[in-house]
């Protein structure tokens, strides 16, 4: 059975359909791509299966089990991690709490044991400031676990958001362009490092623009297009498929 | 970073030993004390405001359902002081809780209608039902009795009120740099961001909401105690904006800005009732020229100066 199942997916908000009966499968362990061309609902779709967004109609099932309409919350507690497009760290907190927050499901998150400083939790704090500092290493931070997130480059807060996500220990990670805007020695770095991720076993579902990065990284690509599924399947087909030729290059290409 | 925060706390406790010792009179350790009790609250109102990024405007309701509590309970009832106490507190909490849920659930500026519209309800109450609570004249509250001991000299009162402020610093300091405060810190820097790390934003929002109006509803009662006498300007809408004022002028999510907020917005009124007539001119303009000066409030804004950090 696969890891994740979606069938006849969509959303509408008013008239727009956004996302339309879009049906796929991913297996465990693989790294899936979609790709399609601005305003082909790609991170729409994310927003859905991770619970940003409640479907209009279909359903999404997750090990058997149907999670759609779910809260993010309770997506993070079956193992659901995502990054952002658009950056979504915390500027208040150190870049080092803000991979510590990601651990946030493993931790006793008592409110009285807290403002006591009951010694089990300091000690535990203690051993997640080493993990995070660890994770932080994993992604390539290495320089930065001291650093305040606000004062904090561009490309870098983009993996402090990989290293936040990885921190859930999740079984399947959503990477909405981990390399948009980056330069290109940064984004064959962040290539190494969806490999390395999948490498430990991880399921990856990729948005990604940079298609050097998506033919090389994807065992599988779904390409959507005006909401609608247009094509599924390995790098190859993809990239000979004439409606995916079509809607990248003009339908007269 | 956290060192430096714990070492603050070893100075609050260190001037806390000594002030009552450099006192020169009564006017002063009353001056205090207050500044004390409402450092407290102020402590509870940042963890809402400055921390988890949520607004409250009625604040001042809550501490006056403890001050009444407090007042009316032993008063009409007699209950003892403590169980007056505990009571005020848990119907605070329970009633904080009943109105937060909901409006948690909605996104943008409700917090603040509905806390405003709370606090206001609860001033009305105050006021009309007479019978209990005196109405706009107020109401007498009978000492703080504990096995034969009874709490009246400002110089008990003094060590009450310091203690509980270091426990409240220390107990802050903790919740802050813990799997919770990182939690409300991380809803407040990025809603959509916590929620997918599991954080139940709805839950964490309502529980801080609840210790913060728990925190205003005890010190309300601390606060009828030691004055001796309730009136409903303890839980009118000025003193909730006032409360906020303290935050903000101290410095949203600084635990020490919340003391140096209550400190210097409770001294300003004294300091400046040489003006005659003047005195609110003159604490609006020092308020403006703060948040024109240090918008982020006292302490963040000279600890970033002084190269700190925070």
């Amino acid at each position: 059975m696969a890891l994740l199942d979606v069938s006849n997916l969509s959303i509408h908000f008013g008239g727009v359909k956004a996302v339309q009966n879009v049906s796929f499968s991913i297996d465990a362990g693989i790294v899936y791509s979609v790709i399609g061309p601005n305003g082909a609902g790609k991170t729409t779709l994310f927003n859905l299966i991770t619970g940003v967004y409640t479907p209009t109609a279909g359903e999404i099932r997750l090990d058997g089990e149907s999670i759609g309409g779910k809260s993010p919350n309770e997506l993070a507690r079956r193992g659901v991690a995502r990054t952002f497009q658009n950056l979504q760290i915390c500027m208040n907190m150190s870049a080092r709490e803000n991979v510590m927050v990601g651990a946030h499901l493993r931790l006793d998150r008592n409110l009285v044991k807290a403002a006591l400083r009951f010694p089990a939790l300091k000690s535990r704090d203690r051993e997640l400031q080493t993990e995070a500092a660890e994770l932080m290493a994993f992604v390539g931070l290495e320089k930065y676990v001291e650093a305040r997130a606000d004062s904090m480059p561009y490309g870098a807060l983009k993996r402090l958001e990989i290293a936040r996500a990885l921190a859930m220990k999740p079984r399947l990670i959503f990477l909405d362009e981990p390399a948009a805007g980056l330069n290109p020695k940064e984004t064959i770095e962040v290539d190494h490092l969806v490999r390395k991720i999948a490498d430990f076993g991880v399921t990856v579902v990729l948005v990604e623009h940079d298609m050097k990065m998506v033919m090389n990284l994807s065992d599988r690509i779904l390409v959507l297009d005006y909401g609608k599924k247009l094509a599924e399947g390995s790098g190859a087909e993809v990239r000979k498929n004439p409606d995916v030729i079509a809607a990248y290059l003009g339908a007269h290409a | 970073m956290h060192k430096n925060a714990y070492f603050g706390l070893s100075i609050v406790v260190a001037i806390l030993a000594v002030l009552p010792f450099l006192l020169p009179n009564s006017f002063y350790m009353d001056l205090a004390i207050r500044m004390a009790i409402n450092a407290v609250i102020v402590l509870g109102l940042n963890l809402l405001i400055g921390f988890a990024g949520q607004i409250s405007l009625g604040h001042a309701g809550f501490l006056g359902i403890g001050a009444y509590a407090t007042a009316v309970l032993p008063t009409h009832f007699g209950w003892h002081p403590l169980l007056a106490m505990g009571a005020g507190a848990a119907v605070t909490g329970a009633l904080a809780a009943l109105v937060a849920r909901p409006i948690f659930k909605l996104k943008g500026h409700y917090l603040a209608m509905a806390t405003l519209g709370l606090g206001i309800i609860l001033n009305i109450a105050i006021r009309n039902e007479a019978t209990w609570t005196g109405g706009p004249d107020g109401m007498p509250v009978p000492a703080m009795g504990l096995l034969g001991f009874e709490l009246t000299s400002d110089k008990h009162w003094y060590w009450v009120v310091a203690i509980l402020l270091a426990v409240s610093v220390w107990a802050s300091l903790n919740l802050i740099d813990s799997p919770f405060g990182r939690a409300l810190r991380a809803l407040h820097g990025s809603e959509v961001a916590s929620q997918v790390v599991g954080v139940d934003v709805v839950r964490y929002k309502v529980a801080i909401f609840v210790l913060s109006a728990v925190f205003a509803s005890l010190m309300g009662s601390v606060t009828a105690h030691y004055v001796g006498f309730v009136t409903p300007n303890l839980a009118d809408f000025f003193h909730s904006i006032e409360l906020v004022t303290m935050v903000v002028i101290g410095g949203m999510a600084s635990v020490y800005g919340s003391l140096v907020g209550a400190v210097l917005l409770t001294a300003l009124p004294q300091a400046l009732a040489t003006f005659e007539g003047w005195e609110t001119v003159a604490f609006g303009t020092i308020l403006m020229l703060c948040m024109i000066f240090l918008p982020k409030g006292l302490v963040p804004t000279l600890a970033a100066r002084f190269g700190k950090g925070e």
